[in-house]
C-alpha cells in the first residue's frame, strides 16, 4: 500500500523543507520513500509542487490526477489548481493565505473568490487555517511550512513526538522554538 | 550536466570516444522531458549513438549509485567514456540508497602515448578501429548483463522500458504485465529483446522523447507498439502510460472554474527588473540569454526578443546587426555574469574583430541565480565558496579592444536610460555592466519596504514594473489603490520611477 502526499505552493514559501522532514520521518519508520520536486525557472514566485510517496515499495515518484491521499496547499489559488490531484476521498489541508500571481497583479485575470467554499462544495474534505497568522504568532513568519505540516501530521496517525524530534534535528538552532510552536499550533488547530 | 550542456561538451566527447581513458571517465547528463526548465526537449541518447559510447540509464537514486560505479568499471574495462542518462524526474527525486564502502585508488601515472592521445589523422584512424571493436564487444556484454533484466508476471502484455519509464509502467500495470528493464540504452541488446518478445502476447516500448529503442526493435525485425500510442512530447507518468495502453484514467474532481496561471517571475528586489524597466521606453530589440533574466521576456516587462542558448545573446545580436546594418542600432544583448564567462565572451570578441557596433549588457548579479546560487569565475569565490581570483569584466572588455565600457546600477533607472541610449546610438561596440547583487544573496542589506501614500489615485502605472510585491486593489472606500506587500518588498525603489505622482515613498 502506497500513500501519496502532494505539497503545493508558491516559490519561496518553504514547501521543500516540509517535504524533506516528511521524507525523513517516513524513512525512519521503515517505509520505502520517494520525494520529488520540480521548481521550474525561478527562485521565487512560480507555482511549485512536491510529491511525497511512501509504502512497502514505491515505484513512480510522480503523483497524477486522482491519486493523492493528502494535498497540502500553502496558498488558496494553488489549492484550486491542484485539487484534481486528490483522490475523490482525499483530504485537502490548505492555508487561507492569498498570493496574487502576475496575471492578477497585471490585471489580466481576477483572483477567484470563495475558493475554499467551492472546493468544499465540490465534495473534497477540506481543512483550512490561516497558517501565516499561526506562524507570525509563533514568532516567525517563515514557519508557515511548520504550521501546515502540523495540520497535515494530525491526519497521519504517526506519534506527534516523532514529528517534533525530526523538526528539531532539521531546522537551525535559533528557529527551533518558533518552528515547534507553529507546528504544535497547526496540529491542534486541525484536530479541533 | 544538462542535455544542452552535453551539446557544448559534444566536441571533446566525440573525440574522447577515440582516445578512451586511462582512469574512469563518466559523464552524467540529464534530459528534461516536459521542459520544466529548458529551451528544448532533445534526447541525449542520440549523442551516445553519435559519439559511439556506452550509455546507462538508472531509474532511481539507488540505481544512480550502482550504475555510476558500474559505469566507471565499464569505462576502464572497455577504454571508453561512459554516459549516464538521467532525466529531470530522476535528478529531482530522492529515494533510499544503500551506501557502500569507498574504494581508494592510486592516481594513475602519466605516460606519454602519442598513438592514443594525439588525434591527428594517422593516429585517429587506428583508434576508430578500436571504437568499432569496443562497441561490438559492449553490444555482446549488453546481452547478458545484470542491468538489462526481465521480470515475468502476466505474459499478456510486455513492456520494454528504461529509467523512469520502468517505474511508470510498473506502477500502472503491477503484476498484470511483464517488464524488460534496460539499464543500458546504448548499445542495445538484440537477443534479450527477441527472447522477451517471444514470451509475451502484446509488446510495448515505453520511452520518453524519441523512438530510439523502438527503432532498434523495428530494425531487428521485432514488432512493437511504441510512438503510435506514446507521445514524443513531454514527461510521462503512470497515468499517461495507462491511458495510452488501455484508455483508463483515475477519477478526480476538478475545480469548477478557470484558474489564473502562476508563471515564474523576477523576485521582488531583483536587480534585473530595474534594467528591463529602464530600457522599456526605447523598445529596443533585445537579444536574450539563459538565466533568471530570461524571465524579463514575460509581461509586463516584455523585454526580450529572442532566447536560444547560453552565449547566443551576444553572437545572435552580432548577426542581427550585421544583417540589418546601422539602422538596427536600437538593439542590445543581455547576458548574466556567469553566462558571459561561459560563452558570451567569444561572441563579444567576434563583434570587435568584425567591426560591429553592437551594445552588449552584462547583467552582473554576482551569482549564478536560476540554477540555485552557484559561484562563478566573475564573483571571486570557487564553487565551494573559497575566496579566489575574480575575472575583472571591465578589464576583459578593454583587453579585447572595447573602448566604451560603462558600469551602471540597475536601480538608478534614470542613469541606466541615459547610458543605454548613448551606447546604442554611438555607432561603435560598447559594453555596459549593470551591476548589483542578487536580492536573495545572504548578507545583502535591503532598505525598508516602501509605502504608498494618499497621493495614489489607483492609476496602475506602478504595475508596469511587474513586481510581485505591488498590486492594485479597492480600498475601504471602494477606490482603486496600490498596495505594497511589506513581507515581499525589499525597498529597491524601481516602482518609484513608475509612479508619476510620487505616491510611493521610502
Amino acid at each position: 500500500m502506497v500513500k501519496s502526499i502532494l505539497i503545493v505552493g508558491v516559490g519561496g514559501q518553504g514547501t521543500l523543507l516540509s517535504s524533506k522532514i516528511m521524507g525523513a520521518v517516513f524513512t525512519d519508520l521503515g517505509y520505502d520513500v520517494k520525494v520529488s520536486e520540480v521548481h521550474g525557472m525561478s527562485q521565487r514566485g512560480g507555482s511549485v509542487v512536491t510529491y511525497v510517496k511512501y509504502g512497502d515499495k514505491v515505484f513512480s515518484p510522480v503523483i497524477e490526477k486522482g491519486q493523492a491521499d493528502i494535498l497540502i496547499s500553502f496558498e488558496q489559488l494553488e489549492a484550486a489548481r491542484w485539487m484534481s490531484y486528490l483522490k475523490p476521498d482525499g483530504i485537502l489541508i490548505t492555508n487561507t493565505q492569498k498570493i496574487d500571481p502576475m496575471p492578477v497583479i497585471s490585471g489580466k485575470a481576477e483572483y477567484p473568490c470563495n475558493i475554499i467554499e467551492k472546493i468544499s462544495n465540490a465534495g473534497i474534505k477540506t481543512i483550512c487555517a490561516d497558517a501565516l497568522s499561526i506562524a507570525e504568532n509563533a514568532g516567525l513568519a517563515k514557519a508557515v511550512n511548520m504550521a501546515l505540516l502540523g495540520m497535515a501530521a494530525s491526519f497521519m496517525h504517526i506519534d506527534k513526538q516523532i514529528w517534533i524530534d525530526k523538526i528539531l534535528s532539521t531546522v537551525p538552532e535559533k528557529t527551533k522554538e518558533t518552528n515547534i510552536k507553529a507546528f504544535e499550533e497547526g496540529y491542534s488547530k486541525a484536530s479541533e | 550536466m544538462k542535455h544542452v550542456g552535453l551539446n557544448v561538451a559534444a566536441d571533446p566527447l566525440y573525440t574522447m570516444s577515440y582516445i578512451g581513458v586511462k582512469g574512469g571517465f563518466v559523464c552524467a547528463v540529464a534530459d528534461d522531458p516536459g521542459m520544466h526548465s529548458s529551451q528544448n526537449e532533445q534526447d541525449s541518447r542520440h549523442h551516445a549513438i553519435g559519439a559511439k559510447v556506452p550509455m546507462l540509464e538508472p531509474s532511481d537514486s539507488e540505481e544512480c549509485t550502482q550504475f555510476t560505479k558500474l559505469a566507471y568499471e565499464l569505462s576502464e574495462k572497455y577504454d571508453t567514456p561512459v554516459l549516464l542518462r538521467l532525466s529531470t524526474r530522476i535528478s529531482h527525486s530522492r529515494s533510499l540508497v544503500e551506501l557502500g564502502q569507498r574504494e581508494e585508488r592510486e592516481t594513475v601515472k602519466y605516460e606519454k602515448d602519442v598513438m592514443k592521445n594525439v588525434m591527428m589523422p594517422a593516429m585517429a584512424r587506428p583508434r576508430h578501429v578500436h571504437v568499432e571493436k569496443r562497441m561490438a564487444e559492449l553490444a555482446q556484454w549488453a546481452e547478458g548483463c545484470e542491468i538489462n533484466k526481465i521480470e515475468y508476471y502476466s505474459k499478456k502484455r510486455g513492456f520494454i522500458c528504461a529509467g523512469t519509464t520502468y517505474n511508470y509502467a510498473r506502477e500502472a500495470f503491477g503484476e498484470d504485465a511483464s517488464y524488460l528493464k534496460l539499464g543500458m540504452v546504448n548499445p542495445l541488446p538484440v537477443n534479450i529483446i527477441k527472447d522477451f518478445a517471444s514470451h509475451v502476447d502484446e509488446l510495448y516500448v515505453v520511452e520518453e522523447l524519441d523512438s530510439v529503442i523502438e527503432d532498434h526493435c523495428l530494425k531487428n525485425g521485432i514488432k512493437v507498439v511504441g510512438k503510435q500510442i506514446f507521445s514524443m512530447l513531454g514527461e510521462f507518468s503512470q497515468a499517461t502510460v495507462k491511458a495510452a495502453v488501455d484508455g483508463t484514467h483515475d477519477q478526480c474532481i476538478e475545480y469548477p472554474e478557470q484558474i489564473p496561471a502562476r508563471p515564474p517571475v523576477l523576485c521582488a528586489g531583483c536587480p534585473h527588473r530595474g534594467f528591463y524597466y529602464a530600457i522599456k521606453q526605447f523598445s529596443p530589440y533585445v537579444s536574450g540569454d539563459i538565466g533568471c533574466y530570461t524571465l524579463g521576456a514575460s509581461a509586463p516587462l516584455s523585454g526580450v526578443d529572442a532566447c536560444i542558448c547560453m552565449g547566443a545573446s551576444v553572437s545572435a545580436l552580432h548577426g542581427y546587426n550585421k544583417a540589418l546594418g546601422i539602422e538596427s542600432k536600437n538593439s542590445l544583448a543581455v547576458i548574466g555574469d556567469s553566462t558571459f564567462i561561459h560563452s558570451g565572451i567569444t561572441g563579444l570578441i567576434d563583434i570587435v574583430y568584425n567591426k560591429g557596433f553592437s551594445t552588449v549588457v552584462v547583467l552582473d548579479n554576482s551569482i549564478t541565480g536560476m540554477t540555485g546560487h552557484q559561484n562563478n569565475p566573475a564573483n571571486g569565490k570557487t564553487i565551494r565558496g573559497d575566496v579566489t581570483t575574480a575575472v575583472d569584466i571591465e578589464a576583459l572588455g578593454r583587453a579585447i579592444g572595447i573602448n566604451r565600457i560603462t558600469v551602471v546600477d540597475p536601480f538608478d533607472v534614470e542613469n541606466v536610460r541615459k547610458v543605454v541610449k548613448e551606447e546604442m546610438e554611438c555607432g561603435e561596440v560598447s559594453l555596459i555592466i549593470s551591476r548589483r547583487p542578487c536580492a536573495l544573496l545572504k548578507g545583502i542589506k535591503h532598505p525598508a519596504p516602501l509605502k504608498v501614500s494618499d497621493k495614489c489615485i489607483g492609476c496602475k502605472m506602478c504595475l508596469n514594473c511587474g513586481c510581485p510585491a505591488i498590486s492594485v486593489k479597492k480600498d475601504e472606500n471602494g477606490k482603486n489603490r496600490a498596495f505594497i506587500d511589506s513581507n515581499q518588498c525589499l525597498g529597491c525603489g524601481v516602482c518609484t520611477y513608475a509612479c508619476k505622482l510620487g505616491a510611493i515613498e521610502r
